[in-house]
């Protein structure tokens, strides 16, 4: 038999980034997928016979530059289409706002003054997610122990906060921990455009625009690129599958040996040290390096908490990661038509969240365990741009929906039926006679995402994305910076630092971490 | 998942005014506290863990020797103690203590300690193996949440007893034979840390051979209603063979002179330290021998090889002689009369040793490998004066006095 160096756990795309970034510094990984195809949550999936969708993943706005290059995903047939994604503001009283370009260099259907001030704020997030775009791609800080390439990177990361000004850096500052909704009102008037940027603060967390600290989801997305461009978004030709297609391609060019069906029931430890996994078939395969791309909880959970310290075992559990966003899929007779909304934009990112407010009162059910009446969501129609998707002249709906409480009150096979009858309202509501056109519904709540995609609490960040659980505390101390406790066992997932999205960070970091610690 | 439902299930729970009547009575009362106050000649209290609990009770230098020459009754009722049972009670214990608690068979004690991650002591205590998933771990502080907290993937249940049940030492060279006489069959079988239950009115009492004493003696566990009758029949008997009740004072010299430690006088526990250069590793404080690197996972068990393997150990604790025969309590440790190189904690004139004695925390070189040229400064008040003595300290092992009889099979029937 062969042996490997690394053993992956997870074919997701950051197991995927880990293992290849290894195999191509000369490890020999085997990459352990417990479903029947690699990709995870960023898979495209036949949801209804001829219908194809993104699975939980739907929009591409954060692919590092530095996964695309050192992965070649270019040569190995990922195309980025130049033109970037609209985001479009949906309104039932008004005509819908457009924010064009990398997320709204310019504004369709606002007022001059308006637009004017949506520049200037634009201009200035861009400014400050800037400043934390270093620390979102680098290792986290390691306050004890930090090598002179880290200390003179934080030390950068640091002047460029200088180089702000007085001003800005006293503005930055103070922005740092706010509310999103709180910045807003500082700037903006029209509430189609502050519902917008609030929902995309609070997107896939549990967080409402006035809980404090949620501008921070607004800086991470915004810290995020594609093609070079800050803010940008698109829909990947293929769905989301494509990126992991063009992963797996690399993966097999560098080496990489991948088992599918291939459920890790335990990590083995000896003596403190990771020396290898047992399948659920009772299958052991040992290496010297165990890197982990599953829910950090999910991991530990397989490593057992007699080989963990008490603490350390109460750190993780403690992890917020209760989900709260569900998924939509809709199987549609016809492109379904949203009102004011101009054909081609039909094929951007269409938002429900009609204003600050509207967003906070969606949320405020769900932290009593009750799904939004009024749902708020981020709709993509990807079958329009990639006919492959769907049969011909029919279309495929897919839609991230908010707020959908993991532990539901009343349970979510009574609450689930109920949840898709308010979600049809509002989408009704924006687009007349969309309900008459619906072949099949699939509608995922965090439940379902936890059943089928193994990531507990059904959350795609593998824990909440807030200040308290970044950086040094992502997902734990005393596991943030890849390592964890039990020598030879790494983290590669969107558990660790930086977080979730398909960026890849996780995994390039936690891999060369990797390598650099056998140095 | 069995875990203790007694401590954290709200919905079962009484109002929480009606939990919250500790606060009412600043000193509880141990079970045992009418016959205690019935001795309590000298009114001599202080407070041991929310009990009130005798410093002494007529006269402690007598209750001194009373251990060292009769059968002296403690009240041990304040020490916390913990119920750990179930099918994964051995490994639950194995990972939360640093000693190998697979090599503990059922009957017997041992003295452990355990650590947080950083491997720095919580506390040391004995956990006692009364059947193959029955334990009782006995301590100085509360660890309710952190014991619970490690229950997270054992088939265990984790209670506190301390309430439930009263404890009783009863040390002393004629302490068997108070036992023997009070009717315990087979008592006199035990072995040093070895443990029975023999039976006491309705129920079981726990008798093990172990103390704090350095001597030959007992300590008796029994559920809390059955204090008293406990020690009525032990009194009864124990009249001829001297049989007294003592306090913490006369207890403290003896357990000085057996070179045991006691967590918060001679180190600082880990949930307790303020300050972060007075938390200690298991090396730090002599528990170094209870480390077992080759037993399964233990708490703190990285951090202390790696500190082991870096040689990163901070501090050693000593047993010191010193010379003359004023106790040297609290005093500073000088190496050369000029480098402060550490803190007394604990210092006697021994009676038994005939030496003046002590316990004391150095920093590393000194007390490892620097062990020459160690003095300490102590300040005794004569008449409103401080006479300032500095005087010549030797390290020495621990225990300062071993007796035979501690360990004598059979015990001395006397």
């Amino acid at each position: 038999m062969t042996s490997f160096d690394v053993i992956v756990i997870g074919g997701g795309h950051n197991g995927l980034v880990a293992a290849t970034t290894l195999g191509r510094a000369g490890r020999k990984v085997l990459v352990l997928e417990a479903a029947g195809e690699i990709g995870g949550a960023a898979r495209t999936e036949e949801f209804f016979p001829g219908f194809r969708v993104s699975s939980i993943a739907h929009v591409l706005n954060r692919l590092h530059p530095e996964v695309v290059k050192i992965l070649e995903l270019e040569k190995h047939g990922l195309a980025f289409e130049r033109q970037a994604t609209p985001s479009v503001a949906l309104s039932t009283t008004d005509d819908p706002l457009v924010l064009r370009g990398a997320y709204g260099e310019s504004l369709d259907g606002a007022t001059d003054s308006e637009a004017a001030a949506w520049r200037e704020l634009r201009a200035l997030l861009f400014r400050y997610a800037g400043i934390l775009k270093p620390f979102l791609a680098r290792r986290p800080p390691d306050l004890a122990d930090m090598s002179l390439s880290e200390t003179s990177a934080l030390a950068m990361a640091g002047l460029s906060l200088k180089r702000l000004g007085k001003e800005d850096m006293r503005d930055f500052l103070r922005m740092l921990l706010m509310n999103v909704a709180d910045v807003l009102d500082e700037h903006l008037e029209d509430d189609r455009l502050k519902g917008l940027l609030a929902f995309d603060a609070v997107l896939g967390s549990h967080l409402g625009p006035r809980s404090p600290t949620s501008l921070l989801g607004l800086y991470y997305r915004l810290a995020g690129e594609i093609g070079g461009v800050p803010g940008a978004q698109l829909l990947p030709k293929g769905g989301m599958g494509a990126i992991i297609a063009a992963m797996g391609a690399s993966a097999s060019a560098a080496g990489i040996v991948v088992r599918s069906n291939a459920e890790v029931a335990k990590i083995l430890v000896e003596k403190g040290r990771a020396v290898g996994v047992a399948l659920q078939n009772d299958e052991q395969i040992r290496a010297k390096t165990i890197v982990s791309a599953i829910n950090p909880s999910s991991t530990f959970s397989l490593v057992g908490s007699r080989e963990l310290d008490t603490g350390f075992v109460r750190k993780v559990k403690n992890i917020r990661m209760m989900g709260d966003a569900a998924k939509l899929h809709l199987a549609l007779d016809r492109p379904p038509e949203f009102l004011g909304v101009r054909t081609e934009d039909h094929r951007g990112r269409l938002v429900i969240a009609p204003s600050t407010d509207h967003v906070e009162r969606a949320f405020n059910p769900s932290k009593y365990g009750e799904f939004s009446p009024e749902p708020v969501m981020e709709i993509t129609l990807p079958s329009l741009a990639d006919p492959s998707l769907a049969p011909d002249g029919a279309c495929v709906l897919s839609a991230v929906v908010q707020y959908a409480p993991y532990a539901l009150g009343e349970g979510w096979e009574a609450g689930k039926p109920k949840f898709l009858n308010a979600i049809m309202a509002q989408l009704e509501a924006h687009a007349p006679g969309i309900a008459k056109s619906i072949r099949h519904t699939e509608l995922l709540t965090p439940l379902d995402i936890e059943q089928r995609y193994r990531m507990p609490g059904g959350h795609w960040h593998h824990g909440e994305l807030q200040a308290d659980q970044m950086l040094m505390s992502r997902p734990v101390s005393g596991a943030a910076g890849y390592s964890t406790p039990v020598d030879g066992l790494y983290l590669c997932g969107a558990g660790s630092h930086p977080g979730g999205g398909v960026s890849g960070v996780p995994g390039l970091n936690a891999a060369r971490h990797i390598i650099a610690m056998k140095a | 998942m069995a875990k203790t439902a007694r401590k954290t299930n709200a919905s079962t729970r009484p109002p929480r005014a009606a939990l919250q009547g500790h606060f009412r009575t600043l000193r509880l009362p141990s079970p045992l506290q009418p016959r205690i106050d019935a001795l309590a000649k000298t009114e001599d209290w202080y407070t041991w863990a929310g009990y009130k609990a005798p410093l002494s009770l007529w006269d402690e230098e007598l209750e001194y020797f009373t251990i060292r020459s009769q059968a002296a009754a403690f009240d041990i009722s304040p020490m916390v103690k913990y119920r750990i049972e179930g099918a994964d009670a051995e490994a639950f214990c194995n990972r939360v203590t640093l000693r190998d608690v697979s090599k503990l068979k059922p009957g017997r004690v041992h003295y452990t300690a355990w650590c947080d991650d950083a491997g720095h002591v919580l506390d040391d205590g004995t956990l006692f193996r009364l059947a193959p998933t029955h334990f009782r771990l006995c301590c100085q502080e509360r660890h309710l949440p952190w014991l619970l907290d490690s229950t997270i993937g054992f088939d265990v249940m984790v209670e506190e007893e301390t309430e439930a049940v009263a404890g009783l030492a009863l040390q002393g060279p004629t302490s068997l034979a108070v036992l023997r006489d009070a009717g315990f069959a087979g008592v006199e079988k035990l072995k040093i840390f070895d443990l029975a239950e023999f039976p006491h009115e309705s129920g079981m009492v726990a008798i093990s051979r172990t103390g704090f004493t350095g001597d030959l003696g007992y300590e008796l566990f029994v559920p809390a209603k059955l204090a008293l009758s406990l020690w009525d029949r032990l009194f009864e008997v124990g009249r001829l063979h001297g049989i007294r009740a003592i306090g913490y004072t006369a207890l403290n010299r003896a357990r000085i002179e057996a070179g045991l430690i006691v967590a918060n006088a001679d180190f600082v526990t880990a949930e307790h330290a303020i300050r972060g250069d007075r938390l200690r590793l298991p090396d730090e404080i002599g528990l170094g021998f209870m480390v077992d690197a080759e037993k399964p996972h233990f708490n703190g068990r990285r951090t202390i090889l790696a500190a082991r393997a870096n040689r990163s150990m901070k501090h050693v604790l000593v047993g010191l002689e010193i010379e003359g025969n004023i106790p040297a309590e609290h005093a500073i440790v000088y190496h050369r009369q000029k480098r402060e190189v550490g803190l007394v904690s604990a210092a006697i004139w021994s009676p038994m040793a005939k030496r003046n004695i002590a316990i004391a925390s150095l920093s590393r070189p000194y007390g490892d490998t620097v062990t020459d040229d160690l003095w300490v400064e102590i300040y005794a008040m004569r008449e409103l004066k401080y006479e300032r003595l500095m005087k010549r300290a030797r390290i020495v092992p621990r225990p300062f006095i071993k007796l035979e009889r501690r360990t004598a099979n059979p015990p001395a029937n006397v």
